[in-house]
């Protein structure tokens, strides 16, 4: 099993003929991802090369093919408006690439879309190794198994997630959750979702600093999770505070969203976590009581 | 993008919120000429961004023209330092303001919280001090209230609240009214926070604000080019400018104390490459996010960038291949930093992906120093920038 996303998962990609959208799509098709078309207003009626019909709203792709998943690949300007037009359409898990989407449209798209999940924005998205990719991330890294990952990031859970595969250890699923400050799906709604899942029988959460998200993954794996083994890592440790890097999300304010006040909360919980990215295989065998292949 | 005071107040009274009577100089003349024109006495206020500017002396009192043009001189161009700025920050221009005959001083503001995903407001009596410090020692002063974005924002809100942080009665009328603008401000500018410390009630029965403290989502900027103008003109943040000179995101770039200057692509792997760094036993000297491709023009930017840093004794550039090959991220590398004339400093190369192996033997060529995984690539650059500091 996997959570939020499966083989058969029907899905469109908003922005389809788009630079970004039409290469990304290529490549979710080619990692066996069931696309079954795309919205371009305009272009409604065209198909691209590939064979899938390209529609001109995403009501009229959801009424056409049943999708109930959407990744959306649009300017920043238009990220609010395609996440409205998914939940209108009735879309019930959007992916949200874009990066640089406003802050209040974003608190504004999560008051108003009740029942519609929302992975993102200015994330890399979601993939069930072996099943389906709806994201933008390099499938052969990954491998089916039994671990699920959590991350904020992009580059950085490629590179913990390599090292997982390389030590043997495969993933149920991988979400990258986004680095804005309002995303949509936060580490603890993943960690709910994980928790009803019987085949991720370990965690991993990539975690960076900034705001109180792995504080209250903490306190959610201390209460609800204690039996499903944990590692965690925290990027930006040797961070400054004030300074803003990269991720908007990323910033130290006052006393909040140290990685002081994460990694105590972590340890709190039993959840060890790694001083680097190389060291979380090992740290995660030692949790399930195996060593690492 | 944070707001300069002035800035601040200017956003305030197009919604509507009372501040004093002020005038914004760049220079001594013109501090002189306003208050000739306009005899009283007046506060001097520096305009910086960092905070505690009164303790550092940034802020002083005038009561006619000359005595203002010699605080001016005083002022303007002096360095102001602070407990949390030693660095301190270089004082450019002033605001000269009606001074208020204070009765009592409140405290308000509207941020974003990021767990609830919503607006919260924050009000206290105790104004006129560092709210952190108020939270800290008198956390019953400090009262909340998350406005749900759906349905904005309504009177009882300041009503409630003015009652439960036990407000003078002075406030009670105005509050609600001036807590809706602040909101307006919030909602319709993309703030990420906005801060009136302190409210002032004044003895004549007054409430303004005498002092803005705000900070605009920089993602929301587009929407206002006449406000993201004003950074252009006096770019608060050199990092940020150096950033979006060499075509960068805002944001993408911060420089720091360390030897190692340090390019990666992605900001959680620019973090945790200057995280590895540090667990090596060095100290990087930057931040930088060269973003998805590693384009061979942003490459040689960046690394001028980079090196432009005095401090830095060597490099450590971090590319997860991810979709990209590594052979060809290696060729951009070595052809973005072929020739020129940029300082040259010892580099030290990590690449993965698919054809890394080609691409090591491609770098190790051009005379970098190729590696295979980023622990080894930090210890590595720690090394030649001389060891641990």
């Amino acid at each position: 099993m996997s959570i939020y996303l499966d083989k058969n998962s029907k899905v469109i990609v908003q922005g389809i003929t788009g630079r970004e959208g039409l290469f990304h799509t290529g490549r979710m098709l080619a990692y066996g991802t069931n696309i079954v078309g795309g919205v371009t207003p305009g272009k409604g009626g065209t198909k691209i090369e590939s064979g899938q019909p390209v529609f001109n709203t995403v009501k009229d792709a959801v009424d056409a093919t049943g999708a109930t998943h959407s990744i959306i690949f649009v300017p920043p300007f238009a990220g609010a408006d395609a996440l409205w037009e998914a939940h209108d359409a009735g879309i019930q898990l959007a992916v949200c690439i874009t990066e640089g989407i406003p802050a209040h449209d974003m608190m504004r798209v999560v008051a108003t879309t009740e029942g519609m999940r929302i992975i993102g924005g200015n994330c890399p998205g979601l993939i069930s190794p072996g099943k389906s990719l709806v994201g933008i991330m390099p499938g052969h890294v990954f491998k089916a198994g039994n671990i699920g990952m959590i991350s904020r990031s992009g580059t950085l859970t490629y590179e913990i997630v390599d090292g997982l595969t390389r030590a043997g250890m495969g993933q149920s699923t991988c979400v990258g959750i986004g680095g804005d400050p309002i995303i949509g799906t936060t580490f603890v709604d993943c960690l709910r979702a994980f928790a009803n899942d019987p085949e991720t029988h370990a965690l991993v959460i990539s975690g960076e600093i900034g705001g109180s998200d792995e504080e209250d993954a903490a306190a959610f794996i201390k209460e609800h999770l204690p039996n499903k083994p944990a590692v965690a890592f925290i990027g930006g440790r040797s961070a400054p505070k004030g300074k803003r890097l990269g991720h908007a999300g990323a910033i130290i304010s006052g006393n909040t969203g140290t990685p002081e006040s994460k990694v105590a909360a972590f340890t709190a919980a039993g959840v060890p976590v790694a001083d680097r990215p190389s060291e979380i295989p090992k740290l995660l065998a030692e949790r399930l009581g195996k060593v690492p292949a | 993008m944070k707001l300069l005071e002035y800035q601040g107040k200017d956003l305030f009274r197009r919604v509507g919120i009372p501040t004093p009577k002020g005038h914004f100089a760049t220079n001594a003349a013109a501090v002189r000429e306003y208050i000739a024109a306009n005899p009283g006495s007046w506060v001097i206020k520096s305009q910086v961004l960092m905070g505690g500017r009164g303790k550092a002396g940034g802020i002083k009192f005038a009561d006619d023209a000359a005595q203002g043009e010699t605080i001016a001189n005083e002022l303007i161009g002096k360095v102001l330092k602070g407990i949390q700025n030693p660095e301190g920050e270089q004082v450019k221009s002033l605001l000269v303001e009606e001074k208020v005959d204070i009765a009592s001083e409140a405290y308000a503001s509207i941020t974003i919280d990021r767990a609830t995903k919503k607006p919260v407001v924050i009000v206290s009596a105790q104004g006129g001090m560092d709210v952190e410090e108020v939270a800290e020692k008198h956390p019953d002063a400090i009262v909340k209230f998350w406005i749900d974005p759906a349905a904005g924002y309504s009177p009882f809100i300041g009503r409630k609240l003015a009652f439960d942080a036990k407000l003078p009665d002075g406030y009670r009328k105005a509050f609600p009214t001036i807590l809706g603008q602040l909101y307006t401000m919030f909602m319709e500018f993309g703030a990420n926070l906005v801060e009136i410390n302190p409210l002032v009630l004044t003895k004549d029965g007054r409430v303004i604000a005498s002092d803005a403290k705000v900070d605009l989502d920089d993602n929301g900027l587009y929407k206002h080019p006449d406000i993201a103008a004003w950074n252009k003109e006096s770019p608060a943040d050199e990092d940020q400018a150096a950033a979006v000179a060499i075509g960068l995101g805002m944001s993408n770039y911060a420089k720091l104390d360390g030897t190692i200057g340090t390019i990666a692509n992605g900001a959680g792997l620019g973090m945790g490459t200057m995280d590895a760094i540090r667990t090596a036993g060095g100290a990087a000297a930057n931040f930088l996010d060269i973003g998805g491709g590693a384009q061979a023009e942003l490459v040689k930017k960046s690394y001028a960038l980079v090196v432009s840093n005095p401090k830095v004794k060597a490099m450590f550039i971090n590319i997860f291949g991810g979709i990209t090959r590594g052979d060809q991220v290696a060729q951009g590398i070595v052809d973005a930093l072929a020739g020129g004339d940029l300082r040259k400093v010892p580099m030290v190369v990590r690449l993965t992906g698919t054809n890394a192996e080609e691409g090591r033997a491609i770098l190790d060529k051009a005379g970098f120093i190729p590696v295979e995984t980023m622990d080894e690539g930090a210890a590595k650059a720690v090394a030649l920038a001389g060891g641990s500091n």
